[in-house]
């Protein structure tokens, strides 16, 4: 029997979801043995040309990773939807947007006016920002457009699987492609990962009070971290309890609070406001019926910049999806 | 050119008000009503889903803090509305279109006159962008 077809693909991303599969280490010659890479752009020199070569839906599966940003983008990633039986979305910017998502808080206008005009490395006397199409003596140059807002990867081609994570971590990996070459895969639109929040799996979880509440926001370099004790209980926002658990941990592990990357359980709409609802909750509750308005605005304000706290990974996927300009 | 009318999305705990004016504002123009149990029923995605909808204003409505029926549900959401609020701004969604009100049901008149005064506020920032 032939063996499936399998693609990997990248769009706006940073380039630590193909580390990860790497990181698969000795499990990805399994893979390799299983599977017929027929795209990899970073690893493997297949062209467009090759896929567009292939009959639709003759891909077993497409891992796409990355937030969609700009023509080219989308091109490729309806080019591999069509070819493929199955597509993943691969990493939390795929999923949901991930960190290129934050762009959404800017327009194209406003990036391309920092990146090539002001930055103070740019020198740019002619203010030349990309365009899609130049005309030069030898013809007509193109670039792919750059859009103005980020889209998730099921904003723009139908998504049969999610991988969260930034990046996903090598088990669930292994999980997903197991299930997918033994056919045994949950009902479409899963999230491949538990369904329970990261609380109910993370080390500290002995230490988290049973009633939490935060007398004052302390940011992660305000403060030196214990290493045991639950970051909520010490003042630091943790997105724990709004956040999916099966990323092993990994960055209580290492001492710093969750800040997302998972998205939330199923059923919630939108993680920001999930997690956004649950700090406020904690804010002076045991102080509550005495606090002046004056001190809980205090409290409140103690959240620095809880767009970018909250909508971290997920802002595309939110229910405003970006900036009102 | 006709006269800018804000959709108004009105929240209001079930305890701070007494039936009947329900009916009665529900046929005032452009302003939806919505019952919740208590104001702290309001999850903040419930704020965000209306404004993303095209609201222009969004108010909630809960009873006078300490009289919340469940307790201290009002507190919570006092908390969550400043924190809202702060975030609203970042995405380019005017604080001002987020409102708080506490109403006790022997406030009779105040129930029309702050979402009057609401309106009128959210009309003159003008159409959500
Ligand atoms: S809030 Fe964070 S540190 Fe505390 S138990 Fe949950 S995941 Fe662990
Ligand atoms: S702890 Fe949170 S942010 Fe860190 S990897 Fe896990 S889900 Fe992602
Ligand atoms: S019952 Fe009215 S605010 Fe809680």
């Amino acid at each position: 029997m032939a063996k499936p077809k399998v693609a990997f693909y990248w769009c706006a991303s940073c380039g630590g979801c193909e580390e990860t599969v790497v990181d698969l280490a000795e499990d990805i010659l399994i893979v390799a043995d299983a599977v017929d890479i027929v795209f990899w752009p970073v690893a493997l020199d297949f062209k467009k040309k090759d896929v567009a070569a292939l009959s639709d839906g003759s891909i077993a599966v497409s891992f796409i990773n990355g937030a969609i940003r700009t023509g080219e983008h989308e091109e490729m990633v309806k080019l591999l939807r069509r070819k493929s039986g199955l597509v993943v979305a691969f990493g939390s910017c795929a999923h949901m947007g991930g960190i290129p998502g934050l762009g959404n808080f800017w327009t194209r206008d406003a990036i391309f006016q920092r990146v090539y005009k002001e930055v103070p490395t740019v020198e740019n006397p002619e203010g030349i920002t990309p365009q899609v199409k130049t005309q030069v003596e030898v013809g007509e140059l193109t670039l792919p457009e750059f859009y103005d807002t980020v889209k998730t990867l099921d904003q723009t081609i139908p998504v049969d699987y999610y991988l969260p994570g930034c990046p996903p971590p090598p088990d669930l990996i292994m999980q997903a492609v197991n299930a997918i070459l033994k056919g045994e895969l949950p009902e479409k639109g899963a999230v491949l990962a538990p369904d329970k929040a990261l609380c109910d799996t993370c080390p500290r979880a002995e230490t988290k009070p049973e009633k939490i509440s935060i007398k004052e926001i302390k940011r992660p370099h305000e403060v030196e971290l214990d290493l045991e004790k639950c970051f909520l209980a010490q003042g630091v926002i943790c997105l724990g309890p709004a956040t999916r658990s099966g990323c092993g941990e990994r960055c209580i592990r290492a001492n710093m609070p969750c800040r997302g990357c998972f998205g939330p359980t199923s059923g919630v709409e939108d993680h920001g406001a999930k997690g956004l609802s649950m700090i406020a909750s904690l804010l002076g509750l045991e102080e509550e019926e005495r606090m002046t308005e004056e001190d809980v605005k205090k409290l409140v304000d103690g959240v620095v910049d809880p767009a970018g706290t909250f909508y971290r990974f997920s802002l595309p996927a939110s229910l405003l999806r970006r900036k009102r300009v | 050119m006709n006269e800018f009318e804000p959709k108004v999305v009105v929240f209001r705990c079930n305890w701070c008000s007494r039936d009947g004016e329900t009916s009665k504002m529900e046929s005032a123009a452009n302003t939806k009503l919505i019952r919740t149990m208590c104001s702290s029923r309001v999850d903040p995605s419930f704020v965000l889903k209306a404004f993303a909808s095209g609201a222009d204003g969004v108010m909630i409505m809960g009873c006078h803090p300490g009289d919340c029926h469940y307790l201290s549900g009002n507190y919570k959401t006092m908390r969550r509305v400043m924190l809202l609020k702060n975030m609203l701004s970042q995405f380019g969604i005017e604080p001002e279109r987020l409102k708080l009100e506490w109403v006790a049901p022997s406030e009779e008149t105040k129930f029309p006159e702050v979402v009057g005064n609401f309106t009128s506020k959210v009309k003159e920032l003008g159409p959500i962008r």
